[in-house]
Parts: C-alpha cells; structure tokens; sequence
C-alpha cells in the first residue's frame, strides 16, 4: 500500500499535473466570457423584432448545438490551421489554446443563447410593453428592462451551461492543447502501475472544480430572483 | 382615429372605429368583456397594430414602427392593468428611466421631477422599495407616476383598477380625477361607473368592437339609447 502511495506521489514529480489542470480552468475562465458574449448577441438576434436577424440567430445556435465539439475543434485546427494557414499566435502551443477557447466559445453560445432565451421567458410581456410605452425602442429596452431580469432567471441554465463548458475542456486535447485529458492519457501509457489512481486524480480534480460552480449558482439564483 | 379594423384570426374586434378626442377632454370606454375596448387603447400607441383606418395623435399619423414610434410612445401615457413596474427597479428608478433615457434629461433633474411626481400620488415615502413591496394601489400610483414623468400629451388607462382589491381602487380614482381636473387629455377603459360620472366629459359605450353609444355621462347613465347599453347598464348598476 505504501509502495503504491509512493509510486503516486512520484506522478506529481515526473507530470505537471497542477499545471495541467490550470489549463482547463483558462480555457474555461475565456471559454465563458466569450461564450457569454456571443450567446448574449445571439440571444438579443433571437428575440429581435427583425426576422432575418432572428433567422441568423436561430440558424447559428441549430449549427452549433446540433454539432458535436470534437467535430468543432478538429475543424478549427485542421480546417482553420492547417488547411487556410491563419495563426493566431506566433506560440504553436499558444495558437492551439486559442483555436480551442474560439471553439469552446462557439460551441457554448449556442447553449448561453437558449439559456437566456430561457431567462427571457420568465419576464412576463408586460415589463415589455411597459418599457416600449415609455417610448424606449428596442435596444434600450432589451439592456435596461428584459436583459437585467432575464439573466436573473438565466442563472441556473447558465450555471449548468457552465458547468458542461467546465468539464468540455477536456475536448481540447482534440486541438493539441496539453490539458489535463491528453496528459491523463500520457500518464497512462507510460504509468500503468497507477493506473486507477490517475482516473481519481483527474476525476476527483474536476469534481473539485465543479461543485462550487453548483453551488454558487444555486445561491445566486435565491439572491437574485427578481421579487414580483 | 378614423375607420379603424383589427381582427384576431377570425375574429374581428374592432369594427370600423372612429373616435375623435379633443385636447383636455377625458373619455371613458365602458362596455362588456370582450367588446375590444382595451385592445382599442392599446392600439393607440400601437402596441396592437390594426388593419386598416388610420389613427391620429396631435394630427399626426401614427408611425408602424422604429424610432418614430418610439418617440410617439413618450408622448403617450401609458396606464396597464396589471402595473408592469420594472420589477428589478426601485420606485423611484421606475420613474426616472423613461426621462433620463428617452428625453435625456440628467439624474439630478429626473430624481427631482420624480420625487414631485410621486409626492403628488401620495408614495414619495416608499421612493427606495422595490415594486413587490408595494400594495396593489401603490404600485398602480407609481406607474400613474412614470408615465407622467414623460410629459405625455395623453394618458390611456387599461383598466387602471381591474386587478385592485376594492379597498384600494379609490386610491387610484382620485389620484386619476385630480389629474382629469388638471385638464390631462385622458382616455379611460375601466368598469368604474362612478369615475365615469365622476370625471368623464363622455362617455364611449363599445360592444361587439362597435362603438355603440356616444354621449355624456348624465345621458348615458339616466338614458341610454341603445338596448345594448340599456342591458350591460341593466346589468351591472341592478345590484
């Protein structure tokens, strides 16, 4: 048993495991602000009072959610990269970590989109008419009145959203990033001996990252609910 | 307005409209449930569109959509059934949005007139709560409040009191009979027998989307022309 403990403690010393998982949460951390960025414009398109833009949105979050991210990623790297040569970053390994945060942010809109759409839904018409009575056109009275509620009631499809986001990370090993799957499977192959204790390890690590995005999520929704 | 249709579907509910409301005047549309008349008030400032017919506001056509429309709706009071304060905002909020963000008029400037505002509705003391935390009436006042705050040329009301408890809807007459006195150009869809009597300068009886009746309040209370005004009037004042 002491042997085993040893020769576990002897994963950290020869892989970067800390390191590794630190990838994840940078891919995550980006991942989210600019899925949230792209699912907000998509979601804004979705309810807009222009059909074509709605068309647009709609035909961007079918594209993507109904696209699996493996495929997304591969693309990006082998299509984007290798096929039309475009760099974003003179780093190889930098330029794959920012094709996976791009892919990760594409993939993830779609379900920010209808994680807000979601939210909208929960703001009743009125609050709607009330603002376009005060004479405040579309724009103004999506930012000022629909968004700040919506995403109020968004929180918990959002958290969930996150948390997919959170554990597809590991997709980007997909995209030559070095993250903690793809040094799971190194581990793997050159350290069968602790074989199952690396499964732990990175299961247990991911757990550790997840729970409290549940939680926090299921906090700010109580906190925030909008009182009616 | 002149010649106005709208259907829903099949049904058609308002049929071939024409109302003209001078400046100052108040109106009240009274009529049984389904007769069209707040879908007529909502059309006003568009938020049903119609048909065909045109409306006027200030002999001006009203605008189908964008930022005419948006800049017509300033200029028109809206009063819901249902309040529809901004739920996420504190009263004062409530009152200050539409001046600060539609008229561009500064923070300080918009806090002042809204406090006013909402010292003449009689809630200036619950400035800072959130809308939920009033009662029904008070939240009704403060949306009396924000549209005011916009400087309307005209204020509708949608059934201003169809969703207060009884013991609150006086609140909510006066505060509307003290506007009708100040000669607010007001039209009123209500079931308020008495805020009709009270305020209205006519009285606009609607049934089956028709206009059915027109007249001033005294005759249309003592003396109803119509059948179907004598049987809703029968109706509703037998008990």
């Amino acid at each position: 048993m002491t042997d085993y403990l040893n020769d576990f403690a002897s994963l950290f010393d020869q892989y970067d495991v800390l390191g590794a998982f630190w990838v994840n949460i940078q891919l995550t951390f980006l991942a989210a602000i600019g899925s949230m960025l792209l699912g907000s414009l998509v979601a804004l398109m979705r309810i807009s009072p222009i059909a074509s833009l709605r068309l647009l949105g709609t035909g961007y979050v079918n594209l993507f959610r109904n696209t699996p991210l493996t495929i997304i990623l591969v693309f990006l790297v082998l299509g984007v990269w290798s096929q039309l040569g475009i760099n974003l970053s003179p780093d190889f390994n930098r330029n794959f970590f920012l094709y996976a945060v791009i892919g990760l942010s594409l993939y993830h809109a779609a379900f920010v989109c209808e994680s807000i759409r979601s939210g909208v839904n929960t703001v009743p018409v009125g609050q709607a008419e009330a603002a376009r009575a005060i004479g405040l056109s579309f724009l103004p009275a999506a930012r000022l009145v629909i968004f700040p509620q919506a995403l109020r009631g968004a929180i918990t499809p959002l958290g969930n959203t996150l948390i997919a986001l959170t554990k597809n990370t590991t997709v980007a090993a997909a995209a030559s990033v070095t993250e903690i799957s793809a040094l799971m499977k190194t581990m793997i192959e050159f350290r069968p001996d602790v074989i199952i204790a690396v499964f732990l390890t990175v299961a247990l690590g991911f757990v550790l990252l997840v729970v409290p995005v549940g939680l926090l999520t299921t906090w700010a929704s109580r906190k925030l609910a909008v009182k009616r | 307005m002149s010649h106005v249709n709208k259907h829903f579907g099949d049904l058609h509910v308002l049929k071939d409209i024409n109302l003209e409301v001078a400046r100052g005047e108040v109106v009240v549309v009274i009529g049984p449930s389904g007769s069209g008349k707040s879908t007529l008030c909502r059309a006003i400032n568009r938020l049903e569109s119609i048909d065909d017919g045109e409306i006027l506001i200030d002999g001006k056509r009203l605008p189908e959509e964008g930022a005419a429309l948006a800049r017509l709706r300033a200029d028109v009071g809206m009063v819901f059934q249902s309040f529809n304060l901004f739920a996420h905002k504190s009263v004062l909020q409530n009152v200050t949005l539409g001046p600060m963000k539609v008229r561009g008029r500064s923070p300080g400037e918009a806090k002042e007139r809204a406090m006013e505002l909402l010292t003449r509705v009689g809630v200036a003391n619950q400035a800072e709560k959130l809308p939920a935390q009033l009662s029904g009436g008070q939240q009704q006042r403060v949306a009396i409040a924000r549209a005011l705050a916009m400087e309307p040329k005209v204020m509708l009301f949608d059934e201003p009191t169809s969703a207060l408890d009884p013991e609150m809807i006086n609140e909510v007459l006066d505060t509307m009979v003290a506007l009708a006195k100040q000669g607010m150009t007001m039209i009123v869809v209500t079931h308020e027998m008495g805020f009709a009597r009270k305020a209205a300068d006519r009285v606009v009886f609607m049934a089956d989307g028709m206009i059915v009746e027109e007249s001033t309040p005294e005759e249309f209370f003592t003396n109803p022309r119509s059948e179907r005004a004598k049987d809703f009037l029968g109706k509703i004042l037998g008990h």
